[in-house]
C-alpha cells in the first residue's frame, strides 16, 4: 500500500530514572543497559525504535522478558512517556496531545487487551464489554445492544449477567477482546493477551483473532514471548532484545534469513515444516513438468504429506489461478534446515 | 547553699541570678518538708532539673512555671479559638441533640422495627436480624431500652460525621503523597492519645452541659481507622484494572467513582465497622463528660460501687457492639465482589 502508516515510531528512547533527559546522549552515544546502570543507576527501556504499523495488519512485538515489549505498546496510548522520539497515529504526533485530546485518542483510536484481563471485578460481563462506550458517555441502549453484539461474536452468549470472577481465564479474556472491539476503535493493542492461557485455549483465541481479523481488518499491535504464535499472527514482525529492534520484517524472511545469532537461535526451536509456506522456498517459473499445483499459501507439511517424501518430484505454484513459480522438494528439504553462521563461516 | 551554685559562680553569672534568697513562692514539697520538721535532706549529686537550679539561681523558672505557662497560654487563646470552634461545631450539637430527641420521643414499637429493617437491609442475613431482635429485647427487658437508644442515637451521628469527613480525607490522601506524609503522624497521635486527654482541652473548650463536646471527643476517636482504611484501600486498587481505565481514556472522576471507590469499597467498610467500634468505646468514656446512655449507668456502678447496675449495662455495652460489628461485618461481605464465586 501506498499510504502512510497507521502508527509510526520514529526515534523512540525510553530511560527509566529521574534523570532520563540529561543521561539521553550517554545512551545515543553508544553507552548500553550494563554500563548506564552501573555509572549513571538508570535503566535503559527501549533504544532508537522506528518501527512503521500498516492500516490493518497484525504487527508482532516479540522478544522475552525485560526485552522492552510492553514498554513499548504502553507508549502507543502514552501510558508511558517516552524521553525522545515521535509517535505519530495517522499522522499525528500523540507526544503532543493535551490530556483532554489524549485521552479522547484512547476513546476513540485505540483500545487495549490486557495480559492479566484487568476487568472490573464488581461489573458484569456486559457492563465490562460496554465500558468504553459508557466512559464515552453513549447511551445505554447503544450500550448494551454493542456489548451483546460482540460478546456473542467472541462466544460469551448467555453470560453477560456474569461476574468476571465467576468465569474461566479464557473466558475473561474474551471479555476483555469483546471490551476492545465494542470500543469500536482502528487500533487495537494487546499485550501479551494470551500469554496467561493454557496452550489450547490459547489455540483457540489465536483462531479467534485470525478469523476476527480477517473480517474486520483492524491495525492490530500485538505483543508475546512466544515465538510460535508471534510467526502464527504476525504480518509484520519485530524483534525486540535489550530494549532495541534486532530485525523486523515479514516473518518468513526473518526464518529464512536471520540477521543476527540472537534470531537464530530462536528460529532454530520452531517447527519450520509448519510455519514456512511454499512462497518462501519457491523457484521462478522455468520447467514444465509438474507433479501437480499447489497454492502459495501453503505451508510445507503439507506438501511433504502430499509428496510422501519424495524429494525428486517438482510442483508448480498457484496463486489463485495464475502460476507464480515452481517449487523444487530439494529446495523444500533444505529449507527445513536452520541455517546458522557457525556452519557457514566453519 | 544548694549544689549547683559554685556552678553559677564559676559561670559568671551570680549578677544576672540575682540575690540568694529566692523570691519566688514555697513550692508544696517545701511547705511539707518545714511542717514535718524534716529538712530537705542535700543529694550528693542532684539532677540539674529546673527546681534544683532554681534554688542556686533564682532568675531559672521552676517546673510549676511551665504547666502555669500552658495552662495561660491556652486559656489566653481560648476566646480566639472558641469564636471559630464554637460556630463551626455547635451544628454537631443539633444533630446530637436532635437524635436523641428522635429516639427518645419514637415509641418503641415503631423504632425497633426500623431497627431490625435497616439490619435487615444493611446484611440481607435471617440470622443477623434475629440476634439483632432478640438483643434488643433483652435490653428491653431489664428496662435499658431508653439508655441503650441514647448511646446508639449518639453513634449513629459520630459515626456518620466520621464517614463523611474521613472518606474524602482518605481518598485525598490516596492521591497525594505529601498530603499523606502530613496526615498520618495526626492519625498516629489521635490514635496513641490516652482517651481523657482529648477530653482535657475540649472541657475548657467548651461547657460541659454541651452535647458537641463529647461528640468531637467521639469523631477525633473514631475517625482514624476509616481514613486509613480509605487511603489504603485505594491505594490497594489492583493497578492493572487501573492502567485499563487509563488506557480506555476515563478521566480522574470516572476513575474514582467507577473504579478506585468501588474496589476499594470492601477496605472502606472494614474502616466503618472499625469506626463504629471505636465510638462505642469512647462513647462510655465520654460519659464522664455528660454524655448519655449506657455509659452513665457503667460510671454510676465504679462512683457508687454499685456492682449490678455497672455490670448489667456493661453487657448492655457488649450487646450493642455485637449488633453493630455483626451488621456491618455482614454488610461488608456483601459487598465484597471480588470473592464472587460460582
Amino acid at each position: 500500500m501506498a499510504n502512510d502508516p497507521k502508527v509510526r515510531l520514529r526515534g523512540m528512547y525510553k530511560i527509566f530514572g529521574p534523570r532520563d533527559k540529561e543521561v539521553l546522549h550517554h545512551v545515543k552515544d553508544g553507552m548500553g543497559k550494563e554500563d548506564l546502570l552501573e555509572q549513571y543507576k538508570h535503566v535503559l527501556g527501549l533504544q532508537d525504535i522506528n518501527v512503521d504499523m500498516q492500516a490493518g495488519e497484525i504487527t508482532v512485538v516479540m522478544g522475552l522478558s525485560g526485552s522492552g515489549k510492553s514498554t513499548l505498546i504502553r507508549h502507543l496510548n502514552r501510558l508511558i512517556e517516552p524521553t525522545a522520539g515521535e509517535i505519530l497515529v495517522d499522522g499525528i504526533d500523540v507526544m503532543g496531545l493535551s490530556e483532554q485530546e489524549l485521552r479522547n485518542v484512547r476513546q476513540t483510536k485505540m483500545s487495549m487487551v490486557f495480559q492479566k484481563f484487568a476487568l472490573l471485578p464488581h461489573r458484569t460481563v456486559q457492563q465490562n464489554a460496554a465500558m468504553a462506550l459508557k466512559v464515552r458517555g453513549a447511551d445505554e441502549a447503544t450500550q448494551n445492544a454493542e456489548a451483546r453484539k460482540w460478546l456473542a461474536r467472541v462466544g460469551l452468549q448467555g453470560y453477560e449477567d456474569r461476574y468476571p470472577a465467576q468465569l474461566s481465564g479464557g473466558m475473561q479474556q474474551r471479555v476483555g477482546i469483546a471490551r476492545a472491539l465494542t470500543a469500536n476503535t482502528d487500533i487495537m493493542l494487546m499485550d501479551e493477551a494470551f500469554s496467561a492461557l493454557d496452550p489450547l485455549i490459547r489455540t483457540d483465541m489465536q483462531n479467534l483473532l485470525l478469523e476476527l481479523q480477517e473480517e474486520l481488518h483492524k491495525t492490530i499491535v500485538f505483543i508475546t514471548h512466544d515465538l510460535d504464535e508471534a510467526l502464527k499472527l504476525a504480518d509484520h514482525l519485530v524483534i525486540l532484545k535489550d530494549g532495541a529492534v534486532v530485525q523486523q520484517g515479514e516473518p518468513q524472511g526473518i526464518l529464512m534469513n536471520p540477521c543476527d545469532p540472537y534470531i537464530e537461535d530462536f528460529v532454530s526451536d520452531i517447527n519450520r515444516a509448519r510455519v514456512l509456506r511454499v512462497k518462501s522456498v519457491m523457484a521462478p517459473l522455468e520447467g514444465s513438468e509438474f507433479a501437480g499445483d499447489v497454492d502459495i499459501g501453503d505451508n510445507l507439511e503439507s506438501l511433504i504429506a502430499r509428496s510422501e517424501g519424495d524429494t525428486t518430484l517438482h510442483y508448480r505454484v498457484m496463486d489463485g489461478d495464475t502460476a507464480v513459480g515452481e517449487l523444487h522438494m530439494r529446495d523444500l528439504v533444505k529449507a527445513l534446515v536452520p541455517r546458522l553462521s557457525s556452519t557457514q563461516t566453519g | 547553699m544548694a549544689f549547683y551554685d559554685s556552678v553559677f559562680k564559676a559561670l559568671g553569672l551570680s549578677d544576672w541570678c540575682g540575690s540568694e534568697s529566692s523570691s519566688a513562692p514555697m513550692s508544696m514539697a517545701d511547705l511539707l518538708a518545714q511542717s514535718s520538721g524534716e529538712a530537705t535532706k542535700d543529694e550528693f549529686f542532684p539532677f540539674p532539673s529546673l527546681d534544683n537550679l532554681n534554688e542556686s539561681c533564682s532568675g531559672i523558672i521552676q517546673s510549676r512555671d511551665v504547666t502555669k505557662g500552658i495552662e495561660e497560654g491556652f486559656l489566653a487563646a481560648k476566646p480566639m479559638l472558641k469564636s471559630i470552634l464554637d460556630p463551626i461545631t455547635q451544628p454537631l450539637s443539633w444533630l446530637l441533640d436532635g437524635a436523641l430527641w428522635t429516639f427518645a420521643v419514637t415509641p418503641w414499637f415503631i423504632m425497633v422495627p426500623i431497627l431490625l429493617a435497616i439490619s435487615w437491609f444493611a446484611s440481607r442475613s435471617v440470622g443477623v436480624t434475629v440476634f439483632v431482635a432478640f438483643s434488643i429485647f433483652l435490653l428491653g427487658l431489664v428496662d435499658h431500652y431508653d439508655v441503650a437508644m441514647q448511646t446508639l442515637s449518639i453513634i449513629f451521628v459520630c459515626t456518620g460525621i466520621s464517614v463523611m469527613l474521613g472518606v474524602p480525607i482518605g481518598i485525598a490522601m490516596s492521591k497525594s503523597d505529601k498530603l499523606q506524609r502530613s496526615v498520618v503522624p495526626v492519625l498516629d497521635l489521635l490514635q496513641t492519645l490516652p482517651t481523657f486527654v482529648y477530653l482535657i482541652p475540649l472541657i475548657f473548650l467548651f461547657s460541659v452541659t454541651e452535647s458537641k463536646l463529647y461528640g468531637i471527643a467521639i469523631i477525633l476517636y473514631a475517625i482514624v481507622p476509616v481514613v486509613r482504611l480509605t487511603d489504603l484501600g485505594i491505594r490497594l486498587v489492583d493497578q492493572d484494572v487501573i492502567e485499563a481505565a487509563n488506557a480506555f481514556g476515563m478521566n480522574s472522576r470516572q476513575k474514582l467513582m467507577g473504579v478506585e471507590l468501588p474496589l476499594a469499597l470492601p477496605n472502606i467498610m472494614a474502616g466503618i465497622n472499625q469506626t463504629i467500634m471505636m465510638s462505642l468505646a469512647m462513647v462510655v468514656i465520654a460519659s464522664l463528660v455528660s454524655a448519655p446512655g449506657l455509659g452513665v449507668n457503667v460510671l454510676r456502678g465504679i462512683r457508687n460501687l454499685e456492682l449490678g447496675v455497672g455490670i448489667v449495662a456493661g453487657i448492655g455495652i457488649v450487646l450493642l457492639a455485637v449488633i453493630l460489628d455483626r451488621v456491618s461485618k455482614a454488610a461488608l461481605q456483601r459487598v465484597d465482589m471480588t470473592r464472587v464465586k460460582h
